[in-house]
């Protein structure tokens, strides 16, 4: 394999690695940083306990999100410096902006919130573990203006044989950019709720600290639902302006080969790449492709073959990823509706089969994040900045392939270890509970 | 002023102040084995980079993020033409984060023991290798119309080393001052007596960078053409003569900001010296990366200037705020006390 298959590659296990972690501290922060303030508002030790309890998991997730983080910035200059000297007057701005307005604020602070237990005011504490989660939530809105301008370029002019800024307010207000934050923080909440409910319903189950995992179960299932349902539609509307901005990408995602009028919505469709066609294609609601793309049931969809077919991005792989976040989005609701609702009227014991199911359900959310950011980044190609600039011209000259071999595979071994301590340690605090003991045999039958 | 001097002026400001910060924190990482004699002083050493190292390390990120947005072509390709020694940084630097956070997520002996050799490796590799490429800028890359020429091996060359020699005890001796004035007792004294020790190969090799710097270099011209520059690295040399005679009489605090002025100005004096390259060649200087012909379009410039004389300066305030925070000494019965904190 060449240099620019490895960085390819090397990119997509680095990046996924990564975003293991990133949602989780999206989502989690928030929920943490509502539970501290539950306690310096009533004075109730549970909601404190609590507090501890999903901080800890918290900080061990948050640490390899951070640590894995560095190597995204490095990466685009040792890898693809091509494309970070082409771009880098533009997409360079979006990064530098968040390390210095968002990544300081959330590094100080972790800091603070570990430490200061006993050395700030109560309520200077919940500030900070607010602060730590909106810094984390901003750090995510400049990464996606920045990955929302390759997707959709705004605001620069190209000269000196390069993409030059000259509007800063246009890739600051990219809808783009702005749909995929909402889009994907939301899908950070979804992560974050799956996870709590899922953990606490495992303790439920044991007979373990009810009181408090009731509480916890309660509060995701709630921010379970609410999220569930607004990343859903915010992800319609993120559909809609591919549709609008990266034709060849949306047409990928449904595996739309002619260019048609109100194109109806199949439910089942089974692509044939070789064809250019789809094998099967059944069970349709007439103009709802449209509708969804547009919406409007009669507007013109372009199909695949009318680009060129170096032009198209790897169907099958966009499509089938696609299809299968937009499942898992459905049953996240569903499952989301059906936890909240038993958990408001307290039928939580009574539940064992919701019980004994959630914590399997826990890898799901990442499964669907993972999905989506390869419909995002497969669906692009071949473009690095859709319809400027192609990924096969940004790879750096100066590296070779024995040198991206050696660092893939220092990765994905350094990147395996880390994994295997990350799932560990969470596994062992998870099941401790807030006290540090194990739960007792015991189950609720 | 042009707005490429003021981001070369920030660019220099954010390396120094990263190694300032960054600089106790690998220089503890290094010494903590040499000064702890029980794993109750081990953590209270290791406890002292608790609540800042994470908002140091940021800088770094502010470092390289300014370099792409201010200088994309130099970021671009002084990232790729070191791609391996930014390999190894990368990795240590990742292999320092987790041990730092994960040593005390697990009680028993084996587990803490092996994070505390992954946290000297991280801390010794990144500062080892961080000079050698400094060494290497300051010399220039051997880079012309067809590329860079060079690899790992060709970075290990006297100089770079010799760099790489200056950063390792120039840390070293900053952990120790460090760890001096942030713990008391019998630690304090331990680390103070440490960094006396360290002082004198670091007085040694700082000579030797000197002299051989105007062999290796041109980075004495900038002084010479304009000679009050010169304050900057008599600081420095101020700063390291300070941190002796403030060891000696047994002032730790004064002793630390000795050691940060030396850092500070040591930068400071390399940047100063190649003005207006960022990374000379040292093989054609019409393939120099200067400020001038690598650097963003001056409209991403004016917008950085405002975002970064915005931000900083509040960076700096609440990081200051949480060296207040954190002001107190930290003893072994803190450490106990707050058990699986450290």
């Amino acid at each position: 394999m060449d240099a620019l298959t490895l960085s390819r590659l090397q990119f997509a296990v680095t990046a996924a690695f990564h975003f293991i972690f990133v949602p989780l501290t999206l989502g989690l922060s928030m929920l943490v940083a509502f539970m501290e303030t539950r306690y310096v508002r009533t004075g109730d030790e549970t909601w404190l306990r609590m507090t501890r309890f999903w901080g800890k998991l918290f900080l061990i997730n948050f640490a390899l999100g951070v640590v894995t983080g560095i190597t995204m910035e490095f990466q685009f200059g040792m890898n693809w410096a091509e494309y970070s000297k082409y771009v880098g007057d533009i997409f360079g701005a979006p990064l530098a902006i968040e390390a210095t307005a968002a990544f300081f604020l959330e590094s100080t602070f972790i800091g603070i919130w570990i430490f200061g237990w006993d050395k700030i005011s109560k309520k200077a504490h919940a500030v900070s573990i607010w602060l730590v989660a909106v810094a984390t939530n901003l750090s995510a809105l400049w990464i996606l203006l920045a990955n929302g301008w390759m997707q959709k370029p705004v605001g620069y002019v190209l000269r000196n044989n390069r993409a030059e800024m000259v509007d800063f307010g246009a890739m600051l207000t990219n809808p783009y950019g702005w749909l995929k934050f909402g889009h994907t923080v939301l899908s950070g909440y979804v992560v974050a709720a799956f996870f709590v409910m899922g953990i606490a319903a495992w303790h439920i189950i044991r007979r373990n600290e009810i009181d408090l995992f009731k509480r916890s179960f309660r509060l995701a299932a709630g921010f379970g639902l609410a999220s569930s349902i607004l990343v859903f539609i915010v992800g319609d509307f993120h559909a809609a302006i591919v549709a609008q901005s990266q034709p060849a990408k949306f047409a990928a995602m449904e595996s739309v080969w002619e260019t048609q009028k109100s194109v109806p919505y199949n439910m089942l469709v089974v692509p044939d790449v070789e064809g250019e066609r789809n094998s099967v294609s059944a069970a349709g609601v007439p103009g709802l492709l449209s509708f969804f793309a547009f919406h409007d049931s009669d507007a013109e969809i372009r199909g695949l073959k009318s680009f060129p077919k170096d032009e198209r991005p790897p169907v099958l792989a966009t499509f089938l990823s696609f299809r299968s976040m937009l499942v898992l989005g459905i049953a996240f609701m569903a499952i989301s509706l059906a936890a909240y609702l038993i958990a408001r009227k307290d039928g939580l014991e009574s539940s064992p089969n919701l019980l004994r199911v959630m914590p399997w359900l826990i890898p799901l959310p990442y499964l669907a994040c993972q999905l989506g950011w390869l419909v995002a980044e497969v669906g692009r190609q071949p473009w690095i900045v859709y319809g400027v600039f192609k990924t096969s011209d940004g790879v750096s000259k100066a590296i070779s392939s024995g040198q991206v071999w050696a660092s893939l595979i220092g990765f994905t071994l350094f990147y395996g270890f880390l994994g295997f301590v990350d799932i560990y340690l969470l596994t062992k605090h998870s099941r401790k509970g807030p006290d540090g003991i194990l739960p007792a045999t015991a189950r609720i039958a | 002023m042009e707005f490429q001097i003021i981001w070369f002026v920030l660019w220099g400001v954010l390396w120094a102040v990263y190694f300032m910060l960054d600089g106790f924190d690998f220089g503890t990482g290094m010494v903590h084995k040499f000064i702890a004699r029980n794993e109750v002083e081990k953590r209270t050493v290791i406890g002292t980079l608790g609540p800042v190292w994470d908002g140091n390390e940021v800088w770094l990120l502010t470092a390289g993020g300014a370099t792409f947005a201010a200088f994309p072509t130099t970021y671009a390709l002084m990232f790729s033409y070191l791609y391996t020694p930014l390999l190894l940084i990368l990795f240590s630097l990742i292999l320092r984060g987790v041990a730092l956070e994960l040593r005390n997520k697990e009680e028993g002996e084996a587990w803490r023991r092996n994070w505390d050799a992954a946290l000297v490796v991280g801390s010794f590799l990144p500062t080892l290798l961080f000079g050698v490429a400094f060494g290497n800028i300051f010399q220039g890359l051997p880079m012309d119309a067809g590329g860079y020429h060079g690899n790992l091996f060709t970075l290990l060359n006297p100089y770079g080393l010799l760099t790489g020699a200056l950063f390792l005890l120039l840390f070293l001796v900053h952990g120790s001052v460090w760890i001096a004035f942030k713990t008391g007792g019998d630690i304090s004294a331990r680390s103070s007596a440490l960094a006396e020790k360290l002082w004198n190969p670091l007085l040694a090799v700082a000579v030797v960078f000197l002299a051989f710097t105007a062999f290796a270099t041109k980075l004495y011209d900038n002084f010479l053409g304009n000679p009050a520059w010169m304050a900057v690295p008599v600081l420095a040399v101020l700063g390291l003569v300070g941190t002796r005679v403030f060891l000696a009489m047994g002032e730790s605090l004064k002793a630390f900001y000795s050691s940060a002025l030396t850092i500070l100005m040591v930068v400071f004096t390399g940047v100063i010296g190649l003005y207006p390259n960022l990374i000379p060649s040292s093989i054609d200087p019409a393939h120099s990366l200067t400020i001038f012909n690598s650097s963003s379009s001056p409209y991403t410039l004016k917008i950085m200037t405002a975002v970064a004389l915005t931000f900083v300066p509040i960076v700096i305030g609440y990081q200051i705020w949480t060296y207040r925070i954190f002001r107190h000494k930290v003893t072994p019965e803190d450490t106990m006390k707050s058990g699986a904190l450290y």
